[in-house]
């Protein structure tokens, strides 16, 4: 007995899953073999984000103890490759503490809430030619959905906890999540724009010329954004720990606070492996038949590493300046990419509706002269607008040094 | 530039981060430990003692216990009382290091170690057994004469061009070999020769102690 | 329509990762803007007045210690001072520079946990804090050198220090300096001009002088708002009227010059340590006191210095015994925090945390 993928799911179907799909399909009904390869799939990259999370957590470790002079956790495996495994056992044996009043139905689904995105977001990354579980031919639209509902999420932990800290890490965060998912898309549009399809894959193939090169205005949106939205310095009020504990999973305790930590690292992996997938070329390389992974996975770890290297060096915004940073600075930026990329779209694409690689220099040499002015420009008058923000509370002006005798 | 101050700041980390780790690990490394570092487990010398308790007094916490009680064969060596007990609550000790500054015969010294937890306070209580037979290994808190360069006039401008790989800088507490009471007596040391008639031990032992001074 | 809002009030420490130490804060908020102010402290209350009643001059120099943890050689010589100034008499000059010096290298320490910790709160992830506790910790090791502590030095003895500073330590304070100049430079550039710290700190949160001087503020935060008053200036105590160095004075009152004038104040530390060393002579380190001291009945001294948090004074009373009558400390970190009201209501809760900083209070001695 021999089943037939349906013709539409061929298509989208994997190397892998059509394996498990074949081999279960010679002994089971189609049904359960269809349902089966699906669950082999989901497994796989369940534990693919699992365990991406886990390296990330070492990794940034790792990468922060050496930016700040020292070793970082070194004492379990081999460099400390353990450490994640060793802080997940310790977390597992730990009290699961529901604080009294929280609201207990929400509280428990929140660790699971905020994991399930990124497995739902890997489904459509393309690891290497035609090896995403889903091509999704709208998969950027996808990823920008299924993203907002961490925002979600977090909202609930933190209205859940019935912890005043927890409510204000939630509602800062909401503020920030709304507010830097209108320049990321914006910051989108123009990759989307060039490479004419929203699928993964065919951006993958467009980029001949990384679009990082190509629009670097919508990468440094896209990357500002993507550090707002998974609360990471220099925009992580959320989750300030010096300001307030721990933002709102300050309630959150043993395997309920490992899933929310694996989802915020998860997060990371998952972030970095779409920006190299929509800027830096994806899985794209020399011999990319073979060794598309490995450029994937080197794309995506330099991403984690930016991610990281900003970690250790900036302090954080304080959230009026961040919601400023988002609607003063890149909205206006990436509303200045989305216009030069249309027009360049417009003027360069040949009859046929496509760019070819001496376009897209072209395109990238007019780009990075409208980033650095742009970003100039726009610094300096959100640098006008924050210094003038700032409040004078006496109204005693009593301009440069005073020295005032006391006898 | 406006953010240009932001990009310095991205060069200074990534510069730390093909630094060298300042930081030393523990167990397998060990800082260098000054000679004056006023550690745990107190180094007694019992020849030198006298009972007199000058550093159970002087303690601002109160933590050294003395029993002594008059003894027969001690009284030719001078006026040296029997101690019975001479117990240290390390527990509450917070390593001042007066009751060496109080001691005028060089019996108490601070020691050179640091390990010595427990899981139970009570034992963490030096008793005068452990003190007798522990290896001595004195620290040279308010001992000059163990610095190795007591006598000298006292260094000022000058004293800095002294190499530090000279040997008389170079006594190591933890690394060298355990001390004896002879071997760390002040007798050359000015300070405190006025104060005190030298010390109160039979003739021999004297002649031996300033033997070994030189 | 109108949205109703309530006033919500959060307690803010004293558990809390930035509220340096058993600080606690009641604070109304009206969304993130503070609104009221209830400061709350005792938390770290070890009755030092008391106990240094009991305890003879000399003991109670380490209690001093545990003051301000973060200066003990500074909390150390105000001390020393007033029990000279009681028993009337007056160190060597050795002594007074090696006071000073340590004094100095104990500033540079404790400025540099401030800024540190001041930075962290910013939201850094421990970077900058990294970097300053990699150069304390060559001052911490100097401090061992010269007596055996870190942390809990009870370096200095009324009348002097307890022992002159072993000869390794010369060399080694000059490699300090030669690598503390490149360590502090890559901080400076690190921080100094960091767009993200400037927006978060210039404006916030300013104190004027006439406020500052009203609330009896002293140390870097009185000089931040403008008022050049250094007791090292203004009344010279040890070495200090030998040596040469500027006070730096902030123009705009606000939390970055209270980060600033730190920053200044370790370059005026080097220099001052810088000639001390050129002209610190051979001589005794130490007066020849007894053990025990026993002022005149009926003495009172007052020893203040300029400590790296402000105005740190002893006030002792002689009754003839043995130990003092009444030792009252007047520590710069619980008078500085009076001005809480002025630095917090009206500024947004991550203004309140940095805020906190910037005054740089430690609970050791708030709460003593």
């Amino acid at each position: 007995m021999s089943c037939q993928l349906a013709a539409d799911n061929v298509l989208y179907a994997n190397g892998l899953y059509r394996l498990v799909y074949d081999l279960v399909g010679t002994i089971l009904p189609c049904w359960l073999s269809y349902v089966i390869a699906g669950l082999v799939m989901i497994f796989v990259l369940v534990n693919a984000v699992l365990l991406g999370a886990a390296v990330i957590t070492w990794a940034e470790r790792r990468l922060l103890g050496r930016f700040q002079n020292r070793v970082g956790p070194n004492r379990w495996g081999p460099f400390g490759l353990f450490q994640p495994l060793a802080d997940l056992l310790k977390l597992l044996t730990k009290e699961d503490l529901t604080p009294d009043g929280a609201d207990k139905p929400v509280f428990a689904l929140v660790p699971i809430l905020m994991v399930a995105p990124l497995v739902m977001m890997t489904a459509v990354i393309p690891f290497a030619e035609n090896t995403s579980l889903a091509a999704l031919n709208v998969g950027v639209l996808y990823i920008l959905a299924v993203s907002s509902i961490t925002s979600i999420a977090i909202f609930m932990a933190g209205w859940s906890s019935n912890n005043r800290y927890a409510m204000f890490g939630a509602a800062r965060s909401v503020a920030v999540l709304i507010s830097y998912e209108v320049p990321v898309v914006l910051s989108l549009l123009g990759v989307v724009m060039v490479a004419a399809s929203m699928s993964l894959g065919s951006i993958v193939e467009a980029q001949v010329l990384p679009f990082f090169l190509v629009q670097p205005l919508a990468f440094f949106v896209f990357m500002a954004g993507m550090s707002a939205e998974l609360n990471r310095s220099p925009f992580d009020v959320a989750e300030a720990e010096s300001e307030i504990i721990a933002g709102y999973h300050t309630e959150y305790s043993g395997v309920k606070f490992a899933l929310i930590q694996a989802a915020e690292f998860g997060g990371v992996g998952v972030v970095s492996a779409i920006a190299a997938t929509l800027f830096l070329g994806g899985w794209s390389g020399p011999w990319s038949e073979y060794l598309g992974w490995l450029w994937f996975l080197i794309k995506t770890g330099a991403i984690v590493f930016l991610f990281i290297w900003f970690r250790a060096t900036y302090p954080r915004l304080r959230i009026d300046q961040i919601m400023a940073v988002s609607w003063k600075f890149l909205l206006p930026l990436s509303l200045v990419n989305l216009a030069a990329v249309t027009l360049e779209v417009f003027l360069l694409r040949g009859p046929e509706g496509v760019l070819t690689t001496g376009d897209l220099g072209i395109m990238a040499v007019i780009n990075v002269v409208v980033t650095v002015v742009a970003i100039w420009v726009f610094g300096n008058l959100i640098r006008d607008r924050v210094k003038f923000q700032a409040r004078q509370p006496s109204d005693v002006v009593v301009p440069g040094v005073t020295t005032i005798e006391v006898h | 530039m406006y953010g240009f101050a932001m990009v310095k700041g991205l060069l200074v980390t990534l510069k730390n981060l093909t630094r060298k780790p300042f930081t030393i690990q523990y167990p397998e490394e060990r800082a260098r430990q000054h000679p004056r570092f006023r550690g745990e487990e107190f180094v007694w010398y019992e020849e030198r003692c006298t009972g007199c308790a000058s550093c159970a007094k002087y303690c601002p916490l109160g933590i050294i216990k003395i029993v002594t009680s008059p003894s027969e064969s001690a009284i030719p060596q001078g006026d040296k009382y029997r101690l019975e007990v001479f117990d240290i609550e390390l527990q509450r000790c917070m390593f001042c290091g007066l009751c060496v500054e109080a001691c005028p015969y060089d019996a108490l010294f601070m020691g050179s170690g640091f390990e010595q937890g427990q899981y139970s306070r009570k034992n963490m209580v030096i008793t005068i057994d452990q003190l007798r037979n522990a290896e001595k290994h004195p620290s040279t808190w308010f001992r000059p004469q163990l610095e190795g360069y007591e006598g000298e006039p006292s260094s000022g401008r000058g004293s800095r061009s002294i190499a530090q790989g000279d040997s008389r800088f170079t006594y190591d507490p933890r690394g060298g070999p355990p001390l004896g009471w002879r071997e760390v007596g002040r007798e050359g040391w000015r300070w405190h020769q006025r104060e005190k008639a030298g010390m109160r031990l039979d003739t021999e032992s004297a002649e031996q102690a300033g033997a070994g001074d030189e | 329509m109108t949205i109703r809002t309530e006033p919500m009030t959060v307690n803010v420490g004293p558990q809390h990762p930035s509220t340096h130490g058993v600080f606690r804060v009641r604070i109304t908020f009206d969304g993130e803007d503070i609104v009221e102010v209830e400061p709350v402290f005792g938390y770290l209350h070890r009755g030092t007045e008391k106990l240094a009643e009991e305890r003879n001059y000399v003991q109670v120099v380490t209690l001093t210690d545990r003051l301000d943890y973060t200066s003990s050689m500074i909390n150390n010589q105000a001390y020393c001072i007033a029990v000279e100034r009681l028993l009337g008499v007056e160190p060597p000059p050795r002594a007074k520079y090696l006071r000073t010096l340590t004094a100095e290298l104990q500033r540079i320490a404790a400025h540099l946990i401030a800024v540190g910790f001041f930075v962290q709160e910013l939201g850094a992830f421990g970077t900058p804090l990294m970097y300053a506790f990699r150069s304390r910790e060559r001052i911490l090791e100097l401090f061992e050198m010269l007596c055996g502590a870190r942390i809990t030095v009870s370096y200095m003895r009324p009348g002097g220090v307890f022992a002159d500073a072993p000869r390794e330590f010369w060399p080694a304070l000059d490699r300090f300096l030669e690598d503390f100049e490149v360590e502090f430079a890559e901080m400076e550039q690190l921080l100094l001009e960091n767009e993200i710290l400037m927006i978060r700190t210039r404006g916030v949160s300013p104190i004027p002088p006439e406020v500052a001087v009203n609330n009896s503020v002293s140390g870097p935060v009185l000089r931040a708002s403008g008022v050049n008053w250094d007791w090292r200036k203004q009344d010279p105590y040890d070495a200090y009227d030998q040596v040469e160095f500027d006070v730096p004075v902030g123009s705009h009152w606000d939390n970055y010059d209270r980060f600033w004038v730190r920053i200044q104040e370790v370059h005026q530390s080097l220099r001052i340590i810088r000639q001390c060393i050129e002209q610190i002579e051979p001589g005794p380190a130490r007066l020849e006191l007894p053990l025990v001291l026993r002022p005149d009945p009926g003495r009172e001294a007052y020893g203040r210095v300029e400590a790296s948090k402000g105005e740190l004074a002893f006030y002792l009373v002689s009754d003839g015994g043995i130990a003092p009558y009444r030792c009252k400390i007047r520590s710069p970190s619980l008078i500085n925090l009076t001005i809480i009201e002025e630095l917090l209501v009206g500024w947004k809760l991550a203004d309140m945390i940095v805020s906190l900083g910037s005054i740089d209070i430690n609970m050791g001695e708030v709460d003593r």
